[in-house]
């Protein structure tokens, strides 16, 4: 089964403005032609305003499907049109406490039908800018047809190009049979034949990747600054993160207040390694300090 | 509340008698079965006990038939492999499109590598036309596999006529009896079946272990090769005592034969009558009347399997569907696509596969749980309107595909 966060796991056993809203002036109905899955957003928007005074939805599809279309309504409860549509699918995503890689895309669908509905609501005619192909990179939700665009439009060629590029790979690297499958498609279509070689990792070759390599005060200062994007997020929720040590690929942090032993500490520590891992470009892991495990026994006893 | 098992096509619990005869072989009987000293001896004595167990079950004509092997999906490799190594000249493959991955991912990568693969196609009840297989049969073919039973609906192929058409024609044929194998009464010895796979963890044995049947005489080349337990046929030093287990698991399948049939039938029955009854817009895939005695799978439209299955563990209740969102790969079941089964129905596909450890007061609560759970999920979809489907469901909600 899907490691569900709570929060998606509560917005699907509890799905919030669910059914159909009959007094909507806005509707956009979207499915996603990876996964089958299709959904109806419903608005009442003040014509006045702009501002979305009502939301709905009814959904066909999944778990994550239903529990993203719940958070959508929610978030976009009280927003005027424009700001609306400056909604990702991350931020769906991060309002759920984060999806599985392979649910990404029932996010997409989300917004998606914002701005369908949007369009609807102005008379415009809505089409879709992106299309999904078979999940490929699982470490950071990539797809097949994002590698296959990319490869194209810069010449790839090699599956190091590829991470480099896309980041498609540059995780666990067990997709990269896929990648050369894409590879060996792309490079006949312009004449030329895939050359298998073997492939450097980001954390050898990271002088040559974009950038270059980072020393250690840079590294540093990098951690901090995605610790300090989280922590409005956390204080939010009465709690609060801090770096202790940064030890080779390991970063000790302390997690206080009320993250600190939460059911979400874990998955809170998942997502911002996740984050860690993106902006640095190698593979970091995330370790709660024993002090901070500490506090929290001696807080509970 | 006691947590409600019925996901036994998945895998089944291992029974405790089987536990306990497999305990000794990580202790005392630790020895290597090709030593000479005595440790090594009983183990040997083991394993070959296992062996007739498991040739018994299948009705095999000879104990060393039996290859013992890591798991189902190396018995089908194995199998596949091992025809067209021996037979290098003929480059044709003929299976069907409802295989479990386990031979249609290796015949995808076949493909690749040269070789020409036919998939027989289905109807919507799942079933083959045999035509369409005999014009098919030719000297350029080196194997058929055609599985025995299916993994998601539980219905038959008949492998048996199968088999004996691609014996008349010179062709070999192999199994995947997965799933069959343990449920329903087998009698090899009378086939024209060379190559047979089964897999421990369905009929509650451990997992990690299976066996390729080999019928004597058939051509073979091994998939691994090294020191020569398996009569050379399988290297690697013998899983003692999961081979142990699954002689123990056969021994007590076949003592179980006749309940299966009768009363995990009756019990599967009870089951699909009593949620078709009460669930509308409901029905039960597959070729209903020629299936294994403990599977169900009923597609529940206008809703998608995976949360159905949310909402039934929280009952305590374990089944799985036939939804993409479900598999990881995002493909709705290649199976309930074949069948031509619509969309809107093959998603909310559910598998319910029953034991014979599965009681009347649990298939009693699953009636009773089930449309509750369809009728709060329907009310959020799209498709369905206050008290059923809204009018012409296709037209009132056609989204934008992206
Ligand atoms: C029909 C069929 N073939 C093969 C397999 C694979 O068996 P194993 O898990 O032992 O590799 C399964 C199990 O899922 C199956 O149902």
């Amino acid at each position: 089964m899907w490691d569900y966060s709570d929060k998606v796991k509560e917005h699907f056993f509890s799905p919030r403005n669910s059914g159909v809203l009959n007094d909507a002036n806005a509707v956009g109905d979207v499915g996603s032609i990876s996964c089958g899955d299709a959904l109806r957003l419903m608005l009442k928007v003040n014509p006045e305003t702009e501002v979305i005074e009502d939301a709905h939805f009814q959904t066909f599809g999944c778990g994550s499907a239903i529990a993203s279309s719940s958070a959508l309504t929610e978030i976009i409860k009280g927003m005027k049109l424009d700001d609306a549509l400056k909604v990702s699918n991350q931020d769906i995503a991060d309002y759920l406490d984060g999806l599985p890689p392979e649910k990404m895309h029932c996010s997409v669908m989300g917004r998606e039908a914002l701005q369908a509905a949007i369009a609807n609501y102005r008379g415009e005619e809505w089409s879709d800018d992106h299309e999904e192909g078979a999940l490929i990179c699982k470490c950071f939700a990539i797809d097949a047809v994002m590698i296959e665009d990319t490869v194209r439009a810069n010449k790839l060629s090699t599956v190091e190009d590829v991470i480099n590029y896309t980041k498609a790979g540059g995780g666990c690297s067990s997709c990269h049979e896929g990648i050369e499958e894409i590879l060996v498609k792309v490079l006949a279509e312009r004449g030329e034949t895939f050359q298998a070689g073997p492939v450097k990792m980001k954390e050898e070759n990271a002088q040559n990747g974009k950038g270059g390599k980072l020393n250690n005060l840079q590294r540093i200062r990098r951690i901090e600054m995605v610790l300090e994007s989280v922590r409005p997020q956390l204080q939010r929720d009465h709690g609060d993160i801090e770096l202790v040590d940064v030890d080779g690929k390991t970063v000790y942090v302390n997690m206080t207040g009320a993250c600190a032993g939460c059911q979400m500490e874990a998955l809170t520590l998942q997502g911002i390694q996740q984050k860690l891992m993106e902006e640095l470009g190698e593979m970091i892991k995330i370790v709660p300090t024993k002090a901070g495990a500490y506090a929290r026994a001696a807080s509970q006893a | 509340m006691d947590a409600i098992y019925l996901d036994n096509n998945a895998t089944t619990r291992v029974d405790p008698a089987v536990v306990e005869m497999m305990l000794p072989f990580f202790t005392e009987q630790f020895g290597n079965a090709s030593s000479l000293h005595s440790f090594g001896n009983k183990v040997g004595l083991a394993i070959k006990k296992a062996r007739m167990q498991v040739q018994e079950l299948l009705g095999a004509e000879h104990e060393s038939e039996i290859v013992f092997t890591s798991c189902g999906t190396e018995s089908d490799s194995t199998a596949i492999l091992s025809a067209l190594k021996a037979q290098p000249e003929r480059r044709e493959i003929i299976t069907t499109v409802l295989e479990h991955p386990a031979i249609l991912a290796l015949c995808t990568q076949l493909e690749k590598e040269g070789y020409t693969v036919h998939y027989l196609k289905v109807d919507d009840k799942g079933r083959l036309d045999l035509d369409e297989y005999k014009r098919l049969l030719s000297d350029k073919v080196a194997v058929v596999s055609v599985m025995w039973a299916n993994n998601e609906t539980g219905s038959y192929f008949p492998v048996l006529e199968m088999a004996e058409l691609a014996h008349a024609a010179g062709v070999m044929f192999h199994t995947d009896a997965v799933q069959a194998v343990g449920k329903i009464p087998m009698d090899l010895k009378s086939s024209k079946i060379d190559m047979l796979s089964l897999s421990g963890h369905k009929l509650h044995a451990p997992k990690g272990i299976g066996v390729l049947y080999l019928k004597r005489g058939t051509r073979f080349r091994p998939l691994l090769r090294g020191g020569h337990p398996e009569r050379g046929r399988r290297a690697g030093t013998e899983n003692s005592a999961s081979i142990v287990g699954l002689g123990k698991a056969c021994e007590m399948a076949l003592a179980a034969m006749d309940y299966e049939n009768t009363e995990v039938a009756r019990l599967r029955d009870k089951l699909e009558a009593g949620i078709l009854a009460r669930v509308p817009r409901s029905f039960a895939t597959g070729d209903v009347s020629n299936r294994l005695p403990n599977t169900s799978n009923i597609a529940f439209e206008f809703i998608e399997g995976e949360a159905i299955l949310l909402l039934l563990n929280k009952f305590g209740i374990a089944a799985s569907s036939g939804s993409a969102c479900t598999s990881g790969s995002l493909e709705p079941s290649h199976v309930m696509r074949a069948m031509g089964i619509p969309y809107t129905a093959a998603h909310g596909t559910v598998r319910f596969s029953l034991s014979r450890y599965t009681t009347e007061a649990e298939v009693d609560r699953v009636i009773q749980v089930v449309p509750e759970i369809v009728a709060q999920l329907r009310k959020l979809s799209p498709y369905w309107g206050e008290t059923g489907p809204v009018e012409e469901p296709d037209k009132a909600f056609a989204p934008t595909y992206a």
